[in-house]
């Protein structure tokens, strides 16, 4: 079956590591992708115009969806079939990537934008009380710090001290269940958490109640499967070498969680917490049930209604004072605020995964 | 048995120091006869030990005496469940989910699969080396070594600290390469280093007996070299079990030497032989054996 010596002899020559493709063997220059992207929005622009409906928006989708041929077509001819794929898909891969970026950069530019005008030391620290033209968010800003805190106090130990137990002691069709439900619970639509907190104290205290607390409980629930999620996997990153280790010093169990499973995992379990917060920090719905709409700073989240950004944000825009822009101007205040504590959230995660990360083999 | 000038009982904390103030090479240099022992650690016996994952049987019927202040090899072809035996010395083998245990494991006399007893006290009487060095990443070199203070002891003073960690490090032959940076991260140090650090922060808990688990196929050969003579050093205050695939190791650093083999992969492994390492590669009993050694098979 093997063929004779003689014809792979003869076979040799062809196997040359230059290319023998036809009409191939030349490089487009470096600027090709940029040139061949511009050309065809150019190309897209100047053909929308002579239509007569020429938008920006469809000059960029036109436009990156001409450069994939227009990229193939010309490096076809000069690089041969191969190196023409391979820019054709390059080409897609990185529209699909411009196209995914699109929203989040255009909503950052717009909050930015609109959100400038309403942000000045008035918005920072005048409440809304009996104002009528002017006014500012600071109880809302103070009141989503102390609720979206006292959700974290809650969150923080039942979810990792139950990601211990799924990941350290849980065998079995209890720990399946758990994580089954832990699963559900990551998909409870938010509007539900806050009727679930908000029942519940309407069982103890009457109907009606409205107060900082119910709304930590009801962003609980939905931070604590956030929370069990993130740190069940990092926990589960912990090699069990470094456990047994210290099982071998004679060393109990808890001890081993307490003194080398949490620490190892200390920078991924902060950075899980810090990114469950900046989840739930944004919260609407089920503020809008628990915390309420209030005017004036209240800093005890067990007594009475408080405000918060979103909902601020949601309420400046829903029942406008009587100067409407400026009560636009201040909900995207309160919006752009809400991402700047967002993304301080992140930035803060990613120093303490720097500065605490462990180098786990 | 034993040197006419240690008794049984001695674990002391002034013969046991007494080796410390001397440095790894003029250790080695004025004591030749480095087998006399510095105290007499605990003798280990095995008697019809069955060891079991689930329902796979794993080890079938191992008795053995692993001697004190001697190291014992455990060699044998992959899977014939030499280091599952050597975690069950240690009552390790019951963590894995499933794992059983049947038979009786002796130290100096005391059962240490018995009702009431329990696993964490064995396991600070019985040490272990793992195949890959496995220092705490998050602690500093100190730390490592201090761990099982740290993580056990009720109240150690400072200065009680740094004597053991000194002691540990220097009967580690790690101290003059580590004391100007013992505040440094110990997973900074080299494999065979880290190794090194490894035993001691095993022997700073003062065990009885240590048990490797093929501490040296992780290293290099100068690595491994240096772990060797250490071993030759350890047995004058512990009682070592040796889990090697490395025939070359086990003639070099053991005294006795056992050999496991299975009949077929899905059998449960046994315990051919047990004897001086001198005896296994010269002349065994058992054709087995010879084969192995030999290199005919495995």
């Amino acid at each position: 079956m093997t063929p004779p010596p003689d014809s792979s002899v003869a076979e040799a020559p062809d196997r040359s590591i230059f290319t023998q493709e036809t009409g191939a063997g030349g490089t487009l220059p470096k600027w090709a992708p940029w040139g061949a992207f511009v050309g065809s929005l150019v190309f897209a622009g100047a053909v929308e115009a002579a239509l007569g409906w020429f938008t920006i928006a469809l000059m960029l989708v036109f436009g990156a969806l001409i450069a994939i041929f227009a990229i193939y077509a010309w490096s076809r001819t000069v690089e041969g079939r191969r190196h023409a794929k391979d820019r054709a898909v390059t080409m897609a891969i990185a529209t699909a990537f411009g196209v995914s970026m699109a929203p989040l950069i255009s909503l950052l530019y717009e909050v930015i934008k609109r959100g400038a005008a309403g942000i000045n030391w008035e918005f920072f620290t005048t409440t809304s009380r009996g104002a009528i033209t002017g006014g500012g968010a600071e109880h809302a800003i103070v009141g989503t710090l102390i609720i979206t805190a006292c959700a974290v106090v809650i969150s923080v130990p039942i979810g990792i001290m139950a990601a211990i137990y799924m990941n350290e002691y849980g065998r079995g069709p209890l720990r399946r269940a758990l994580t089954f439900f832990v699963d559900v619970m990551t998909g409870i639509p938010s509007i539900v958490a806050g009727l679930f907190a908000y029942a519940l104290f309407e069982l103890f205290l009457g109907p009606g109640i409205q107060m900082g607390i119910m709304g930590s409980l009801a962003l609980s629930v939905l931070m604590i499967p956030i929370v069990i999620r993130s740190a069940e996997e990092v926990l589960k990153i912990v090699p069990d070498h470094l456990r047994e280790a210290s099982y071998a010093l004679g060393t109990p169990k808890w001890k081993t969680i307490v003194k080398v499973v949490l620490p190892t995992a200390f920078a991924g379990l902060v950075t899980g917490v810090m990114l469950a917060t900046a989840r739930i920090i944004g919260e609407t719905a089920p503020l809008l049930v628990t915390t309420g709409v209030v005017t004036s700073l209240n800093t005890n989240p067990f007594d009475g209604r408080m405000q918060n950004l979103a909902v601020y944000a949601y309420n400046e825009y829903r029942s406008p004072g009587v100067m409407k822009q400026a009560s636009y101007d201040r909900a995207w205040a309160a919006a752009l605020t809400l991402i700047v504590i967002v993304m301080l959230l992140n930035v803060v995660a990613r120093l303490v995964y720097r500065r605490y990360k462990t180098e786990i083999r | 048995m034993f040197g006419a000038s240690t008794k049984p009982e001695t674990k002391s904390e002034e013969s046991r120091t007494k080796m410390s103030p001397a440095g790894p090479v003029t250790e080695t240099s004025s004591q030749p006869q480095a087998t006399a022992p510095a105290r007499r650690a605990k003798r280990l016996e095995a008697k019809d030990v069955n060891l079991y994952y689930g329902d796979f049987h794993a080890v079938e019927n191992v008795s053995l005496t692993i001697e004190p202040n001697k190291v014992t090899a455990l060699i044998g072809s992959s899977g014939c469940g030499k280091t599952t035996f050597l975690r069950s010395l240690n009552r390790m083998h019951e963590l894995t989910p499933g794992a059983s245990v049947k038979g009786d494991i002796q130290l100096d006399g005391e059962d240490i699969y018995a009702n009431g007893v329990d696993p964490v006290a064995v396991r600070s009487l019985i040490g272990m080396v793992f195949q890959q060095p496995n220092p705490f990443p998050t602690m500093s070199i100190y730390d490592n070594v201090a761990a099982g203070l740290n993580f056990n002891a009720r109240k150690v003073s400072k200065s009680q600290k740094d004597e053991v960690v000194e002691r540990s490090l220097r009967g580690a032959h790690l101290w003059d390469e580590v004391k100007d940076r013992l505040d440094r991260p110990g997973s900074g140090l080299s494999g065979g280093q880290q190794q090194r650090l490894c035993i001691a922060r095993a022997t700073a808990v003062s065990p009885e007996v240590l048990l490797m688990d093929e501490p040296c196929s992780a290293l290099d050969p100068v690595a491994t070299l240096a772990i060797e003579d250490l071993i030759g050093e350890l047995k004058k205050e512990y009682t070592i079990a040796i889990v090697t695939h490395n025939m070359q190791q086990a003639a070099r650093a053991s005294d006795n030497t056992a050999f496991f083999n299975l009949d077929e992969s899905g059998k449960p492994g046994h315990l051919v032989e047990i004897g001086p390492t001198e005896e296994i590669f010269t002349k065994p009993k058992q054709k087995e054996t010879e084969d192995y050694v030999s290199g005919r098979f495995g």
